[in-house]
């Protein structure tokens, strides 16, 4: 009998010790819980309660209005050409990077990393200093010999505008999305080697094939994964663009700039209206995000 | 042999590496490379006094103070309420446990502009939140405690997800051991737990606080930006582009790019560090 009590002792002890008395386990559930209340669901909520705080009439009134219509194309615009851009350099990066071997490997992966760690201001400011008008193109332009006078005539005669226009909000929403595919895919195609594009040449598969039919199904998931994160960052992003846009009502300013714009103006319910349209963006990404997630989890 | 050897060299290397490279290196240049060093170019017309001058102006170092100060303590309160979150995520059940998970990265979705009116009015002398901080004398909007509720929201899915990981794949048997030898459970929390954790841990720290001290959007609706006491750097930054002093402004950026990229080499050493710690745990 001694021994089935000693069992059982030194198994409630082996229980004790490898997991938390559920006391415990409430409490820790009770602070995570709190802390994300404070910062993640209180807002959210906030903003959905916030943009409908005049009634469904003032909302509908606030979002088909001609401002906010103009800077929803111009989002729409930006992030339009800046997410397949960054997409197709995402594609040639990873494979340049996961196919090949070649010297300074390391430190390609840390440059195409970087403008992640530059704060989004700067990231508008060094457009400025290359595009702006004291900036590398003005001294271009006012130069009275330049380099490919042809060239500078041409900007000159059409007025040709970067900073302070629209070229220059999509430069800056190409930058700050610049590493997002690409970090996706690269890990992913280094992982899946290069075999089975090597089977297909030898099958004889020309270099596109292999492609389409190898490559492509398999880093779907990733890719879209990557898109779908880069979409989110180019829509939402507000300082570097705040930067170059010039903040022109009607002309130069996207969503984020619009709703800034809103709120300055003391015209806050209209600011939440415009921000709920982003933020049930966001949820729709994180919901999108979690699906593929999900998906690649079961293949 | 020659066609052969051809034959099989042709095969075994897969097509397109100078296109490809050729494009990477391109495209990298034009829109990344260049255009910061731009930074660089511009700050060199300054001479050294004038530079120093500038990065040291009051404005610029209450900035500096204000930022570091507000990032490092986010940073802090992340990795401390991160990892409760990233631990209670992995290791217990609740009810909306998935709901959560997927909420966690919200702020990497949310706009920083959405979420900086947001929490500019829930922390407002009205707002839901701010109305119960009033009475007990703690004023959030338009002070320096509103710089690091911002920060701490922008930071907050950086901890839980780095640490999440680790605590999935954290060998079971390691615990089992150390019970059957006679710890308690708070023993292997410090000696077992928190030991393999610590290099994720760090490296989520690192990215919070990274991403922290350059962050805009978030900041700037709830800070105020009163000179001296709540601007962050960037928005000395900007107040400098504003008035089109463009060489000041660059100097600014060109403090806060090399600290940047200081910050980018240590998180990449850590990140190593942590690789080189987990396999050797492990083996």
């Amino acid at each position: 009998m001694i021994p089935v009590a000693t069992t059982l002792r030194a198994a409630q002890a082996q229980r004790r010790s490898t997991t938390e008395p559920p006391v415990v386990r409430r409490l820790l559930i009770g602070v995570a819980l709190a802390f994300l209340s404070l910062f993640l669901f209180m807002p959210l909520i906030s903003v959905f309660l916030q943009a409908f705080a005049k009634g469904l009439g003032f909302y509908f009134t606030t979002i088909t209005d001609p401002m906010a219509w103009s800077a929803i194309k111009l989002t729409c615009i930006a992030s339009g050409i800046a997410v397949p851009l960054n997409c197709v350099f995402g594609v040639c990066a990873a494979w340049t990077i996961a196919k090949f071997d070649f010297r300074g490997k390391n430190i390609l992966l840390t440059l195409i990393d970087l403008p992640f760690s530059v704060s989004p201001v700067i990231s508008g400011l060094i457009y400025v200093l290359v595009f702006g008008a004291q900036g590398w193109l003005g001294l271009y332009l006012r130069a009275d010999h330049p380099w490919l006078p042809w060239l500078a005539n041409w900007l000159n005669d059409h007025d040709i505008k970067i900073i302070f226009a629209v070229p220059g909000i999509v430069l800056a929403t190409i930058f700050v999305t610049f590493p997002f595919v690409a970090r996706e895919l690269i890990p992913l195609m280094q992982a899946q080697g290069r075999t089975e594009e090597e089977a297909a040449r030898v099958l004889g598969a020309n270099g596109w094939q292999t492609f389409w039919r190898v490559t492509l199904p398999n880093i779907k998931w990733g890719l879209l994964y990557g898109v779908i994160l880069c979409t989110a960052r180019a829509v939402g992003e507000f300082g570097a663009v705040s930067v170059v846009s010039g903040k022109i009502r009607g002309q130069t300013n996207t969503v984020p700039l619009h709703i800034e714009a809103l709120y300055d103006d003391y015209n806050f319910t209209g600011a939440f209206a415009v921000a709920s349209l982003l933020a049930l963006l966001a949820l729709v990404t994180l919901g999108l995000k979690t699906w593929i997630e999900h998906v690649a989890v079961e293949k | 042999m020659a066609p052969t050897n051809k034959r099989t060299k042709r095969i075994r290397v897969l097509p397109g590496f100078k296109l490809t490279l050729g494009f990477t290196l391109f495209y990298l240049g034009l829109i990344v490379i260049i255009p910061l060093s731009a930074v660089f170019w511009e700050t060199s017309s300054l001479s050294w006094h004038d530079f120093w001058h500038t990065i040291t102006m009051p404005i610029a170092l209450a900035s500096y103070r204000l930022t570091f100060g507000a990032s490092f303590l986010a940073a802090v309160v992340n990795a401390v309420f991160g990892f409760i979150v990233a631990w209670v995520l992995v290791r217990y059940h609740f009810f909306g446990k998935k709901l959560v998970d997927a909420l966690v990265d919200l702020p990497f979705a949310l706009p920083t502009a959405v979420a900086g009116i947001t929490l500019a009015t829930l922390y407002s002398k009205a707002g839901w939140i701010g109305q119960w901080l009033e009475p007990l004398g703690i004023k959030v909007a338009n002070t320096q405690i509103g710089v690091f509720v911002a920060l701490t929201f922008i930071g907050l899915p950086f901890i839980v997800r780095t640490v999440q990981p680790i605590l999935e794949d954290l060998d079971p048997e390691l615990e089992e051991a150390a019970a059957s030898l006679g710890a308690n459970r708070w023993q292997i929390f410090w000696r077992v737990i928190l030991p393999m954790v610590m290099p994720a841990l760090l490296t989520g720290f690192a990215l919070a606080f990274a991403r922290a001290l350059g962050e805009y959007g978030s900041v700037i609706f709830i800070a105020g930006n009163i000179p001296l006491k709540t601007q962050i750097t960037p928005v000395v930054i900007m107040g400098e582009l504003d008035m089109f002093d463009y060489a000041k402004a660059t100097a600014i950026a060109e403090v806060m790019l090399v600290t940047s990229f200081a910050m980018l080499l240590s998180v990449n050493v850590l990140q190593w560090w942590a690789n080189r710690h987990n396999t050797t745990s492990l083996a």
